[in-house]
């Protein structure tokens, strides 16, 4: 059984390596992009708020700046927006600094709200800022490079196997120690001689950057953004806390998990249920609160639960 | 020597001064005592020289370096730590992840990190624990945790905040015992403490606080004698 355990992440990714060579539509050629995208936001959402406890409602608003990084360029330079991928980095690592020297100083809900307000804060600007951002309009690429999914998909499932390791080994190291004494206790961690403040602008600034990255990718794969759909608080911010809520808070194969689950019911809901329109997010709310009743550390972290409940059922 | 000086010390909370000039000296190789009675400004002191508190007046040197509006981690890094009275343990970590994570200040990799906290768990005979989840661990263990947790610090001058308190007389004699072997080992402490057994049997010197001043300095026998000590804890009557 450990063996299984051991080779199971292999065999995994071993599959996602040769899923394109299967014949499958472009639809859900698609969903697996999603599935793939949303868990490196998850992974990026949980090195924050999982390991060490700074819980940010405000995820889109490091997405948006990625994902406009890319879009800006282009509209404004015509420079190829996948050059928005290293541009990325240096504007959300500059706004994850800025950011962090003003809400790092506050704990608990009122970082929470504090992310909050950022995200919906670059939300109303660009969408106001009509004459850098094009506002409510949007960005659109003229042309998308491929137009064949197979490479997007590559891609982004490169990027999550890299986001995946990095993150693995920063919880490993001195930093993952340092990141959960301070969600534990920061006073306590504090007074043991860690330099809290330092440590917790590290864990933004990476998070950030992952996630920003995503966001650069996004505006390279759908072609199209506009500040609803990239800053957007219901669909970004809180869906990544979903995600990560749903697969597992702190665990490392959590986010992932969740991010299937995630963009499968989105997906199931929307093809299925068409005239829920916007409440099928009601369905999300309930799913959360079961989620928090019945499983509060997630699939992942509850799974010797789940497996007690299905065992029980099957003897009786 | 003196490894920690407190110079004149003043903490103001709006109008009211929950400490009042205090000064003493710790020397190295000691353990001196804090004692007096409650809402004396014991852990306000420990809160101000540990750099919880920039005190409003006043200086503290530590290895002749002044370190009054410095922060904890910095101060940690100079070589000082602390325990808390109410304890506060790293609550979802296990017991060895715990002193790792503290032990990492003076450690270049995660190997030598865990090999130091093994041994903080072998002095503070926290070894067989070292695996369980430190929110359920009982409070006699915990107590000797934030111990190991500030050991692994590696500091020059360990302050400990009633480490003793809530302990059965059988803890309370294995926690002597452990503060001894700290002492063996260079370790100057200065402890905050109610029990007076164990302030009589452990301590060189003994500072006395009341309503935030200094009343008495002194062995514990010139303490034990002091009349301004005695009134202090029982009342007028009974000096």
């Amino acid at each position: 059984m450990d063996k299984v355990k051991k080779y199971l992440p292999y065999v995994f990714l071993g599959f996602l390596f040769i899923l394109p060579l299967l014949p499958i539509s472009s639809y859900y050629m698609h969903i697996f992009i999603l599935c793939i995208m949303w868990s490196v936001i998850g992974m990026a959402w949980n090195l924050l708020s999982g390991y060490t406890g700074q819980v940010s409602f405000g995820h889109a608003a490091f997405f948006g700046m990625g994902a406009y990084s890319a879009g800006l360029i282009y509209f404004h330079l015509k420079i190829n927006a996948w050059w928005g991928i290293p541009l990325s980095i240096i504007t959300v690592l500059i706004f994850s600094l800025i950011l962090g020297f003003i809400v790092l100083r506050l704990r608990g809900p009122y970082f929470a709200l504090a992310t909050l307000a950022s995200g919906e804060i670059l939300r109303i600007t660009s969408e106001n800022l009509t004459g850098f951002t094009q506002g409510d309009l949007g960005i659109m690429l003229e042309k998308r490079t491929w137009v064949d999914k197979t490479y997007y998909y590559y891609i982004i499932l490169v990027f999550a196997i890299a986001v995946a390791f990095t993150i693995q080994r920063i919880v490993k190291s001195r930093w993952g120690y340092y990141f959960v004494a301070i969600r534990e206790n920061q006073d306590a961690a504090e007074s043991l001689g860690i330099n809290t403040t330092l440590y917790k602008t590290i864990a933004l600034s990476v998070s950030a950057v992952i996630t920003g990255l995503a966001g650069a990718f996004y505006t390279n794969y759908m072609g199209y953004i506009d500040p609803k759909v990239v800053f957007a608080l219901h669909d970004i911010s809180i869906i990544t806390i979903m995600v990560v809520m749903v697969g597992g808070v702190a665990t490392y194969w959590g986010p992932t998990v969740g991010a299937i689950i995630m963009v499968l019911l989105a997906e199931i809901i929307r093809s299925n249920f068409k005239q829920l329109e916007a409440a099928h997010q009601t369905l999300f709310g309930v799913l959360l609160i079961v989620i928090i009743i019945f499983l509060p550390n997630g699939i992942v972290g509850d799974f010797d639960k789940i497996k007690k409940i299905f065992r029980f059922g099957g003897k009786s | 020597m003196s490894l920690l000086k407190v110079e004149n010390v003043s903490m103001f909370f709006g109008g009211l001064a929950a400490l009042t000039d205090v000064s003493f000296e710790v020397n190295k190789g000691e353990i001196v005592a804090l004692i007096g009675p409650n809402g004396a400004g014991k852990t306000t002191m420990f809160n101000c020289i540990n750099g919880f508190y920039n005190p409003s007046r006043g200086k503290l040197l530590f290895n002749s370096e002044d370190i009054s509006g410095k922060k904890p981690y910095q101060v940690c890094m100079k070589g000082m730590a602390r325990t808390f009275q109410v304890v506060k343990p790293l609550q979802r970590m296990s017991v060895l992840d715990n002193v790792i994570a503290s032990s990492f200040l003076r450690s270049k990799n995660k190997h030598e990190a865990e090999k130091n906290a093994m041994e903080v768990l072998e002095l503070t005979g926290l070894v067989e624990d070292k695996d369980i989840i430190s929110k359920g661990l009982p409070l006699g263990k915990r107590k000797r945790l934030e111990i190991a947790r500030a050991l692994a610090t590696k500091p020059e001058l360990l302050l400990l905040d009633e480490s003793f308190a809530g302990l059965n007389p059988a803890e309370l004699n294995q926690s002597i015992e452990i503060i001894r072997k700290i002492k063996e080992q260079g370790i100057t402490i200065l402890i905050i403490e109610h029990h007076m057994k164990v302030i009589m049997s452990i301590s060189d010197r003994i500072v006395v606080l009341c309503y935030g001043q200094k009343i008495a300095e002194g062995t514990p026998s010139q303490i034990g004698n002091n009349p301004e000590v005695i009134e202090a804890y029982l009342g007028e009557a009974h000096a």
